[in-house]
């Protein structure tokens, strides 16, 4: 039995609006490993964001988490004290987000931004933070590292920030690496080398990772794990090989018909999910994905279906739908 | 291709003079496209691809003539018209048009999606004011709008309705050829195969040619005819859509095609990645001779002194690298 790191449970997160609160995240049930990949997969709008920043309560003003629990460790990051928060952030946590250029301190050098979590976490003299900035800069392959530590943000290009960022997250060695789509702004051959780097600082460094995109192709060749958001639940939870091989909910299903294959034929219209997803905040009552599957039914709309295993496969591989039994025998 | 083509490109060139330092005492240029050559055929769809600052856009606005071009030629029905003043130009734009990538910007969000539509046919006197509201309503029910989105306001509408409109404003005035600038990049997955189903549909309704601007290489495979790949400015690579993606020759089209992630996780685990190292040059100061040649992972001394040609290596497949045997 692996070891459970992070345990998220029933948690739910609500927006202040001018006509009361509304629900953005509406009880959302996941779990990672230690040393597994979790991939949280959704498309804009899905709360995937927004939950991982619940997690080290950095989620912007009048959004607030309602409910739930979210155990690291054995403790409820949901109710620590300031205090307990600062050395969960950045030292046992990290944290990679999507836009180097406004996550780095542009008046900071790149050295100093580094040696910060250092001194503060690690106890560590300025000296020796500034040492070992430099070498993880060469851990995440920026050429000429010690030179690069003098250098400022804009002096770097943006695949060189986002090794920056990354070398940020894994200073103090962190247990956990969240990382929201950290490749998202970046072109597709630097976007491989960051993956490539990933894999091999996981594997050396034995974290666990969370990698928050919205792109299924880039996470078949990362993920141990993936859990497919919609509308601020979560519809399926799967093994990578499974999801991929036997998807359980109909989004899932839509989500991968509408990839153009690389190996796929060509000029045929690529089978695309009717409609769009509800605007954050105005989630339809039952199965939030109801209006537009193809096989909703009324119970769909009435009721909300509980994430369950699915029928005749492992335990891993849950879904939150009342026909999931039925697409299998369909896909069979 | 055998049929007469719709536009001819030849040597095509884009350099931007800009001003940099604090007080802007630094004039430089920006080598944003050089030495383009393609003709693009009646009812294709030519895709460009390419890294960001690749060129790509830069090729389509100066085709288009919304950017002037430095040097070179585009061909359009016997005509230059990449030295023709705004004046003359504004006939031939009815045939040639465009559709950005991020509809939120692109949208008048003052004007009712209806008058967005309707503006071109006014413009170019297309139609008579009275028969307006049935074009606009035509046009939208082409787009899989129904009528009465005419009324709304761009702020009403999600992003794949919008681009819709968009797509719409652009097929007013019937053209002929239209750019899609990274039309679908930024919508989310369930609603870019949506968009890609509706331009199919539309170039075999209307007979559309498309220059598709993109970077998602599973995308452009899907609906292309042909592509061709830029980089750093120049074109690198040009053919069918079969040469490109089962017989690459260049080398940077290999490591850009290897470094596509395929959405099957077994595939994933058992391929073998070309990763380049470093990062693109800048467009200020591209490297002399093939601007590949500092990334390249076969660069020869002649790569580094002498820009290579730009050569048809059989059946229409171009390729400008001085290590593919001609």
């Amino acid at each position: 039995m692996s070891e459970r790191l992070l345990d998220v449970t029933d948690l739910s997160i609500e927006i202040e609006t001018r006509s009361g609160p509304a629900t953005i995240v509406a009880g959302i049930d996941l779990h990672v490993d230690k040393g597994e990949t979790l991939g949280i997969v959704g498309e804009s709008g899905c709360g995937k964001s927004l939950t991982m920043l619940s997690l080290l309560r950095l989620l912007p003003n009048k959004i607030r988490v309602a409910g739930g629990r979210a155990e690291f460790q054995g403790r409820d990051l949901l109710k620590l004290s300031r205090r307990e928060l600062r050395q969960v952030r950045g030292g046992r946590i990290g944290f990679v987000f999507q836009d180097p250029m406004t996550s780095l301190n542009p008046v900071m050098k790149i050295g100093a931004q580094l040696s910060e979590p250092l001194i503060y976490h690690r106890d560590m003299s300025r000296a020796d933070a500034w040492k070992r900035s430099g070498e993880l800069l060469r851990l995440v392959g920026i050429p000429g590292a010690e030179e690069r530590l003098h250098s400022y943000p804009h002096e770097l290009s943006g695949g060189m920030r986002q090794r920056v960022m990354i070398a940020a997250g894994l200073a103090c060695e962190p247990e956990l690496l969240i990382a929201d789509e950290p490749t998202t702004a970046l072109d597709v051959t630097i976007q491989a080398q960051i993956v490539d780097l990933v894999k091999e600082l996981r594997k050396r460094l034995g974290m666990s990772v969370v990698w928050i995109t919205h792109d299924l192709a880039l996470i078949a060749g990362l993920a141990d794990r993936i859990c497919v958001l919609y509308a601020g639940t979560v519809v399926e939870d799967a093994p990578v090989d499974q999801l991929f091989a036997t998807p359980g909910h109909p989004y899932t299903r839509g989500l991968l018909a509408s990839i153009p294959r690389v190996s796929g034929s060509t000029m045929a219209r690529l089978s695309s999910i009717g409609g769009t997803p509800p605007e954050p905040g105005r989630r339809p009552s039952g199965c939030a994905f109801a209006p537009r599957c193809p096989l909703a039914q009324e119970v769909c709309r009435q009721n909300a279906p509980a994430l369950q295993p699915m029928q005749g496969s492992s335990n891993a591989h849950r879904v939150a739908c009342h026909f999931a039994g039925r697409l299998m025998s369909e896909a069979a | 291709m055998g049929a007469q083509p719709l536009i001819r490109v030849e040597k095509l060139q884009k350099h931007f003079p800009i001003r940099l330092g604090a007080f802007g005492e630094r004039a430089v240029t920006v080598h944003a496209l050089d030495d383009a050559t393609f003709d693009i055929a009646e009812g294709e769809t030519l895709s460009l691809v390419g890294e960001s600052g690749c060129g790509k856009s830069t090729t389509g606005f100066a085709i288009l003539n919304l950017h002037r071009p430095t040097a070179g030629r585009v061909v359009y029905q016997g005509r230059d018209i990449a030295t023709l003043d705004e004046k003359a130009m504004r006939p031939i734009r009815r045939d040639l048009q465009i559709v950005f990538q991020d509809p939120y910007s692109t949208l008048n969000p003052r004007m009712t999606v209806g008058d967005a539509v309707g503006e071109p046919i006014l413009f170019h006197g297309l139609c008579k004011r009275s028969e307006l509201p049935h074009r606009i309503e035509r046009l939208l029910a082409d787009v899989g709008l129904p009528p009465r989105f005419a009324q709304r306001y761009p702020h009403e509408l999600s992003g794949g309705q919008r681009q819709r409109v968009a797509i719409a404003r652009a097929l007013a005035c019937q053209p002929k050829f239209i750019v899609c600038d990274e039309a679908i990049s930024a919508l989310d997955v369930s609603i870019q195969a949506q968009i890609i189903n509706l331009l199919l549909d539309l170039q075999e309704k209307y007979g559309l040619t498309y220059l598709f601007i993109a970077h998602d290489l599973a995308v452009v495979r899907h609906i292309s005819t042909r592509v061709g790949v830029m980089y750093l400015g120049r074109l690198a690579e040009l053919g069918t859509r079969d040469q490109l993606f089962g017989e690459p020759l260049h080398p940077y089209t290999k490591a850009l095609m290897s470094a596509v992630p395929e959405a099957d996780p077994v595939a994933e685990r058992n391929r073998h990645r070309q990763i380049l190292e470093g990062d693109v040059p800048s467009p200020l100061n591209p490297p002399p001779g093939c601007r590949f040649h500092t990334r390249c992972p076969i660069a020869m001394a002649e790569c580094r002194t002498i820009v290579p040609e730009w050569r048809d290596r059989g059946e229409g497949h171009f390729v400008a690298c001085h290590a593919v045997p001609a």
